[in-house]
């Protein structure tokens, strides 16, 4: 794996987590994660920075939990964010979302509200206009996951 | 589905605003099971565009992992005067939201 370093934000608490899983349900790994991460950036090196990930240190319900995304970049024509690509390595699906800019954005921000199956690590991934490949991230504690069951 | 949007009505020429917006619609991650163990089937919106006076300005994938009623919220520079038009997509429909501005 390329230059990809994870850095821990915030302090997490040992709580642990708690998942309510349907019946035979697979979940993201680690590896998953890592194979989703190079459909987007191939064998390009990933650089940790100007990305700022923020979502809450703690969730008490990871059914909607806010999602802020922001790049450093100035969004001119020779020099923007195209894409912003935010991956999770214990939902069943690694990928998350996936947001276009472009010069026209003025600003690399994206807010959102995702559902987390258990605590765990996020990523955002910011490809720019030059090619190159930046990173951010950040963990959170989630004390009831999504995904249970209906009732 | 159902939207409500925030779109600054008037803005200057140059200004980035923030739009937001938010998606009646139960994203059904298809990651769920029925009081009788089976699976509810997947159900999501997996695309919004916005489009600024027919040019595409924003554009989002959503996958199960995007909460019930989406919260969206982006910036876009305020070019000139014109319609905003915000566009969810799921497997049945597209929604569709306009918004006008006044840029001077």
């Amino acid at each position: 794996m390329s230059a990809l370093v994870i850095t821990r934000r915030r302090l997490i608490a040992s709580a642990g987590g708690f998942a309510l899983v349907g019946g035979g349900l697979a979940h993201a790994t680690p590896q998953t994660m890592a194979a989703a991460i190079r459909e987007v950036v191939g064998e390009a090196p990933v650089r940790p920075g100007r990305v700022a990930l923020e979502i809450p240190p703690i969730a008490e319900n990871g059914n909607a939990v806010a999602l802020n995304v922001t790049v450093q970049s100035p969004m001119t024509a020779t020099d923007h964010v195209r894409a912003i690509h935010v991956f999770s390595e214990k939902n069943p699906l690694p990928n998350v979302a996936r947001f276009q800019l472009g010069p026209r954005s003025g600003r690399a921000l994206v807010q959102t509200r995702i559902r987390l199956a258990d605590s765990q690590t996020l990523i955002a991934i910011a490809a720019m206009s030059d090619g190159s490949f930046w990173s951010g991230s950040a963990s959170i504690v989630v004390t009831l996951g999504a995904c249970g069951d209906s009732t | 589905m159902s939207a409500r949007i925030a779109v600054p009505a008037r803005a200057r020429r140059g200004e980035v605003i923030l739009i937001r917006t938010l998606l009646s619609h139960p994203m059904e991650s298809g990651f769920r099971n029925d009081a009788a163990g089976r699976a509810i089937p997947r159900d999501i919106v997996h695309s919004f565009v916005c489009t600024y006076n027919g040019e595409e300005v924003f554009r989002a994938e959503f996958f199960p992992a995007i909460a019930a009623n989406p919260f969206l919220a982006f910036t876009t520079v305020a070019t000139e005067s014109g319609e905003l038009v915000l566009s969810w997509t799921d497997d049945r429909e597209t929604h569709r939201e306009t918004a006008r501005i006044t840029v001077t």
